[in-house]
């Protein structure tokens, strides 16, 4: 650094600054770019529908949805308006909106979210075309809801740890081997989830010791998923229960990411949930938004979810996972109506009461 | 006495006060309704629980911790890069504040990749790591990134802050130390304490760190209740309980700040001679320096890693900069929205005794210390009942940063002028201005520093602002904070990156421009000497280098 420089750290400051100035200058103040997309030969499908964008809510990202969402455009010609967000919080929206919610369509990322606006009366019978495309394991069991894709529960490991000395079902984490080597997220949607099957499929009193049995083990807590998934890649905890696919993402990023998953059949610690979509009973274009709920399920669609990026379980019968996974058969998730998932308030009575929460 | 100088209140300023208070209140209006469900008696039973009452502990003991040692820590940096010959003095002023641009959830990841077991630390070194979970954990960081609202409103205090009684103290014989703690300490109290509230009602409201370093506070449980039950009574409830905490907080701090008010200056300040630090320069330097490794290196550090990743693996960073650029707009719009809202009532409350203008001032403090999903869906909910046009336009998304962020500028302001007694105005008047007059010639000016200092936080904290920019922005409109949040949300750590460096970038800028401006002001006030009002100091003592 020159002379000059060194006695004017402010122009220093400036400098660095300098190119995020001229960025933000450079560039004329146009306004917000929606990402709408257009055909002019909007002819397909809705002739009662509103004119108007057809608008989506999506808890699911824009980087994982958002070609696909493009593609419905580009093939219908229909325009499409997306508000990305988080799950909960664009479901407390609508449920704040009223009658008067602009979304048509609703993109959760779990069955609790797609359970409350049902159970608030949110959303319209899909039609038997489209539910009878999807395992009803998977769907609402009013038809008003749809899985589109699923995520198992499972184990995610440290590479060091031999096979023969992992446990096999959640049930024995309680173990003193296990003591604070590994994490939860008590906070997050998908483990609440898991923990409402486990009530369900074992019983209140089963669950509770299993929970309580992990605190006296000190468990570590983390805020969610994708921290488990980097504090096992640091070492600080040998295991940790997540959804399957947060590793598949680290491993895209990095092919030697130190962590393994271990999927757990036939155990209710292996649970798939599921991502989907609702059609809003407000909405004006109920046409389009049929037409895109059938357009998340199609082959196509379902094929491009099992890819190798996003990871996840089409659930289109008939489209098969990534060979790198196993199999929903081989997995043998415990039967259990997904529908009855959005029942949290007990689950949460019981993290709060034991104090898994704080 | 009291009555008259309200009743003196020109209808130009308390008329838009009030107006702007009404919406303030808005969230509180609509978290009362939907917790009126629930019937008092289910109420207190809730609030009474052991659980609301642990959280209200921890979230107490957690809001004090950081308060104290935010202004053990702010205030003496203040000085030193206002009053000292410090070197590099104000690159450090820019500098020290800079970790308020950081997100606390970017800043909490920062310091778990850094120093957790087989983080950046352990790896260079081959120390052991240290697991910055819990009470601890939370404290550390939210030290860091909130102490620079102390440090900002008491350096604006100080560039403002006469040193006539300074000099004088030191003339009449006692030290340098002494005249710091028995002079400047005392007349820094009004903006020590209104940046010490701004820190508590950050830390109660703060969801970013006490969620990745896992304490449970108040804030947290609320979205954990979102996150599950989607149950708004309860949900309201526990907001209450933070409007309840808010109301105490507040009449704290107005308490603290009474016993300094009004003491000093009379409108005509000279530029302070630097104080020279002789041995404690380096000391001095040490500490500022370690201020800005720990809250502004170490994060830009680890997030410029994942941006090399990003730029390797060839991740597109047009997307990034429109982001920026749509950041930048409503940083710019939300902060001139936020300040001229905040004028009318920081001269009012600034400048009157009424128990009215005293009553709006405090009622702007609670958007700012809910949770911001809190008050975004209130927003949402009223929004689009009573003006559908603006839903989910880039008015609305202004309105809810006014709401959210107005105290950080009512703040700074109102401070600023509480430093100038005023008889100033007072000799306007009497010299023929009309109130107007004397409000637009007099009073604005003498605001003029806090104007800049609170609109330099606010674009900050709109820069990182998430749940009413992903709720109430127009659809698609991606701002550098919700691409962060998105991937970090799905593990697209490297496409995090560049926005997460980009906010932190663009916060250099309004703290460059109030520091410039404060470099440029301090000469241009420079008095004749036959204005000087109490001369009892040698001219050689006054003389400014």
């Amino acid at each position: 650094m020159s002379r000059s420089l060194r006695h004017r750290p402010s122009a220093v400051l400036l400098l660095l600054a300098l190119p995020v100035l001229l960025v933000a200058c450079g560039e004329a103040v146009d306004g917000p770019t929606a990402p709408t997309t257009s055909a002019p030969d909007a002819s397909a499908g809705g002739g009662a529908d509103a004119d108007g964008p057809l608008v989506v809510y999506s808890g699911r990202s824009e980087d994982l949805v958002g070609p696909i969402l493009e593609g419905f455009a580009a093939m219908t010609g229909r325009e499409l308006e997306v508000r990305y967000g988080d799950t909960a919080e664009l479901a407390a929206a609508i449920l704040a909106e009223g009658d008067a919610s602009p979304a048509d369509v609703f993109f959760g990322q779990d069955a609790g979210a797609l359970g409350a606006l049902e159970a608030a009366g949110r959303f319209a019978e899909l039609d038997a075309e489209t539910l009878g495309l999807v395992d009803p394991a998977y769907r609402s069991s009013a038809g008003r809801w749809v899985g589109v894709t699923g995520r198992a529960r499972v184990l995610v490991h440290a590479p060091d740890l031999a096979a023969a000395d992992l446990p096999d079902s959640v049930g024995e984490l309680t173990d003193p081997v296990w003591r604070g080597r590994v994490g939860w997220a008590p906070t997050n949607a998908s483990f609440q989830a898991f923990v409402t099957a486990l009530r369900l499929l074992e019983g209140e009193d089963a669950a509770r010791a299993w929970v309580e049995g992990m605190l006296a083990n000190d468990v570590q807590v983390y805020e969610k998923n994708t921290a488990i998934v980097e504090a096992v890649g640091r070492g600080e905890i040998d295991l940790g229960l997540t959804n399957h696919y947060y590793l598949l993402r680290y491993l895209a990023e990095d092919p030697d990411y130190p962590a393994v998953n271990r999927f757990l059949p036939g155990d209710v610690g292996g649970l798939v949930n599921v991502a989907g979509v609702g059609v809003l009973s407000t909405s004006e274009r109920p046409t389009g938004a049929a037409e895109l709920v059938a357009h998340l399920l199609s082959e196509e669609v379902q094929r491009s979810f099992a890819g190798a990026a996003a990871g996840e379980y089409p659930m289109r019968a008939g489209v098969e996972a990534s060979d790198r996974l196993p199999t929903l058969v081989e997995l043998a998730p415990p039967a259990l109506d997904l529908g009855r998932l959005e029942d949290l308030e007990g689950t949460l009575a019981l993290l709060r009461e034991v104090g898994a929460l704080d | 006495m009291a009555r008259r100088r309200g009743a003196g209140t020109h209808p130009a300023v308390w008329l838009p006060a009030v107006v702007v208070a009404l919406l303030m209140i808005v969230p509180v209006l609509h978290l009362a309704l939907a917790a009126a469900e629930l019937g008092p008696v289910t109420a207190l039973t809730e609030v009474a629980s052991d659980r609301t009452l642990r959280l209200i502990g921890r979230t107490l003991l957690l809001a004090a911790a950081v308060t104290a040692a935010s202004m053990v820590l702010a205030v003496p940096i203040a000085w030193l890069t206002i009053r000292t010959d410090l070197p590099a003095r104000r690159a450090f002023a820019v500098a020290t504040a800079l970790p308020l641009a950081v997100p606390t959830y970017v800043g909490s990841y920062a310091l778990i990749a850094a120093i957790a077991p087989g983080g950046l630390v352990a790896d260079l070194t081959g120390l052991p790591g240290v697991r910055p979970y819990g009470f601890w954990g939370a404290f550390a960081a939210l030290t860091v990134f909130a102490s620079p609202y102390v440090l900002v409103t008491v350096q604006a205090a100080l560039a403002g802050l006469d040193p006539a009684l300074e000099d004088a103290s030191r003339t009449l014989g006692r030290g340098r130390w002494r005249t710091f703690l028995t002079v400047t300490l005392p007349a820094l109290r009004p903006a020590t304490a209104a940046g010490a509230l701004l820190v508590a009602l950050y830390v109660i409201s703060d969801f970013g760190a006490v969620s990745m370093l896992r304490y449970s506070t108040l804030t947290r449980a609320i979205h954990t209740e979102y996150r599950a039950s989607f149950d708004r009574s309860r949900i309201a409830l526990l907001g209450l309980v933070l409007v309840a905490m808010t109301v105490v907080l507040l009449v704290a701090e107005a308490r603290a700040a009474r016993g300094g008010a009004g003491t000093y200056a009379v409108g005509v300040r000279r530029r302070a001679e630097p104080v020279p630090l002789g041995r404690w320069r380096w000391p001095a330097v040490a500490l500022c320096g370690a201020v800005v490794v720990v809250g502004v290196v170490v994060p830009m550090v680890v997030v410029a890693s994942w941006s090399w990743a990003a730029l390797e693996a060839g991740e597109p960073i047009a997307a990034a900069f429109d982001a920026a650029r749509r950041s930048l707009v409503a940083a710019a719009l939300g902060t001139v929205a936020t300040v001229l809202a905040a004028l009318p009532i920081a001269v009012w409350s600034g400048r009157s005794r009424s128990r009215a203008a005293r009553l709006v001032e405090r009622a702007s403090f609670t958007g700012f210390a809910l949770p911001g999903i809190v008050v975004a869906i209130a927003l949402v909910f009223v929004g689009i009942r009573l003006v559908p046009a603006l839903y989910q336009t880039l008015a609305m998304l202004v309105v809810a940063y006014v709401v959210l962020f107005l105290p950080q500028a009512v703040g700074a302001v109102r401070s600023t002028l509480l430093q100038v007694d005023d008889d100033v105005e007072s000799a306007a008047r009497l010299l023929g201005a009309s109130r107007l007059a004397t409000l637009w010639r007099v009073t604005l000016p003498l605001a003029a520093q806090g104007t800049f200092a609170g609109g330099a936080l606010v674009f900050l904290t709109v820069l990182k602002e998430l749940p009413a920019t992903l709720l109430l922005a127009p659809t698609g409109y991606d701002t550098l904070a919700t691409r962060v949040w998105s991937a970090t949300s799905e593990a697209f750590f490297a496409r995090a990156a560049l926005p997460a460096l980009l906010v932190i970038l663009l916060g250099v800028v309004p703290l460059m421009l109030v520091s410039a401006r404060r470099g440029a002001l301090a000469p241009a006030v420079q008095p004749r000497s036959d204005v000087e009002k109490d001369s009892t100091v040698p001219s050689t003592l006054t003389a400014t280098g």
